[in-house]
């Protein structure tokens, strides 16, 4: 049994944990509007690039696509781009892309292929050294940004152009989380080399300036960066709804022991009271 | 006089949405002026100032840091690397900007970074001979 000022202490000590898991929470909540607003701006850009590419790919020639779009043609060497967030104390958010990352590397391994890991955000790579520490070719870390921008999108495409020119892979997946709302994010692998097309565009009398190739080189690995944008910005998002409905839960849990140790406490101080009360009555009545 | 539907949109945000009579695009191989009912045309873009008018008597210019154009029969849509109102960018923010670009490459650990960086900074100062003009 604890004794009076244990649990006094114990109650303190778990009211302030509540205090913070709460400030957490807001600070989360804050965060997620910012990072729902800055995915909804980025979204006119990411669907006019879809149109512009779908009718570039309709009115292309198969051998003038560049080879990002259309890939090498093999799968040896697969690279996996694993989105995770750079902080925890967000519930299983980190470990559910991990996950699937972990599952589709042992499935690929299984088929006799190649696996890279290019980890984006520290606490992917921490899951994952584990198990694949060989795999995993590089790690980016976002840490000492405030807000994921159009920048550090552009820094992880040029990483992993440098390693596709420099044939270090056949086939780009990107593991990142879809944020469907705030209680739901569900972890997403996509292909991104070469390039996963839903449809081609109907075939349309445009005319091209400097050509339909010399445009396709250059939008197509704008196209990756803003696949890219877009995982990141999802993620950030993610992130902060599985951080807050995780501190939402935290919270209530504090109150709830809180509660408890409260209890616990009123009643062993009660017991005392009559403990010391029955013990004066008697000597009184002794005398 | 007739308009068209015109969207300058940038990875980060929607920088112009509406109707309006004639823009005037920095192409990559010269500016061109889009009318409405203008030919189906795609091209890139080099960095420049986009020459918006809304109606005779408003008229916008617009700094775009490189990107594609798109025309079709729904209008002019530009897919913009970056860009803001001529009056928010000044010289001195761009040469700035160039500057703490360059700080950033030679702090650049990785030649990844240290790639990105020089292609920022060569559109930068692209820009801003531009402006200079």
């Amino acid at each position: 049994m604890p004794s009076l000022k244990d649990l006094r202490n114990r109650i303190t000590s778990v009211k302030a944990t509540q205090k913070i898991t709460k400030a957490m929470q807001m600070v989360a909540a804050a965060k997620l509007r910012r990072a729902q607003l800055a995915a909804e701006a980025a979204r006119p850009y990411a669907e006019r690039m879809e149109t512009v590419l779908a009718g570039l790919t309709a009115n292309a020639s198969a051998d003038s696509a560049p080879v990002l779009m259309t890939g090498r043609g093999a799968d040896k060497v697969h690279l996996l781009v694993v989105c995770t967030a750079e902080r925890g104390l967000c519930g299983g958010f980190n470990s559910s892309i991990a996950r699937l990352a972990r599952d589709k590397a042992n499935e690929l391994i299984s088929q006799g292929k190649t696996v890279k890991i290019l980890c984006v955000g520290k606490k992917g790579f921490e899951q994952l050294k584990r198990n694949f520490e060989k795999h995993i070719v590089d790690v980016i870390e976002f840490r000492s940004v405030k807000q994921i921008g159009f920048p550090q999108a552009e820094l992880v495409t040029s990483r992993v152009l440098e390693m596709f020119e420099a044939q270090e892979f056949d086939i780009a997946t990107i593991f990142y989380s879809r944020f469907r709302s705030v209680i739901a994010q569900i972890p997403t692998e996509k292909r991104i080399i070469p390039l996963d097309m839903d449809q081609a565009g109907p075939k349309l009398d445009v005319e091209y300036e400097p050509d339909e190739a010399t445009i396709l080189e250059k939008i197509v690995p704008r196209n990756l960066t803003v696949q890219i944008y877009r995982a990141l910005l999802e993620n950030a998002a993610s992130e902060m709804g599985a951080k807050m409905s995780a501190m939402d839960s935290a919270t209530r849990n504090a109150g709830e022991m809180a509660k408890k140790y409260t209890q616990q406490y009123n009643r062993s101080r009660q017991a005392m009271i009559t403990k010391e009360l029955i013990e004066i009555i008697s000597g009184a009545e002794a005398l | 006089m007739s308009t068209f539907q015109f969207e300058l949109v940038s990875p980060e945000k929607t920088l112009f949405s509406g109707q309006v009579e004639q823009v005037v695009v920095p192409g990559l191989d010269g500016e061109f002026t889009v009318l409405p009912g203008h030919a189906p045309f795609t091209t890139a873009l080099r960095p420049g100032i986009a020459f918006v008018v809304e109606s005779k008597n408003n008229a916008t210019r617009i700094v775009i840091k490189g990107g594609f154009a798109d025309i079709n029969e729904k209008g002019l849509t530009i897919l913009a690397d970056g860009g803001a109102p001529i009056e928010e960018i000044s010289i001195e923010s761009i040469t700035q900007e160039i500057i703490h670009s360059e700080t950033l490459r030679i702090a650049a650990k990785t030649d990844v970074e240290r790639t990105a960086a020089d292609a920022h900074i060569s559109q930068l100062k692209e820009l801003k001979n531009i402006l200079e003009k």
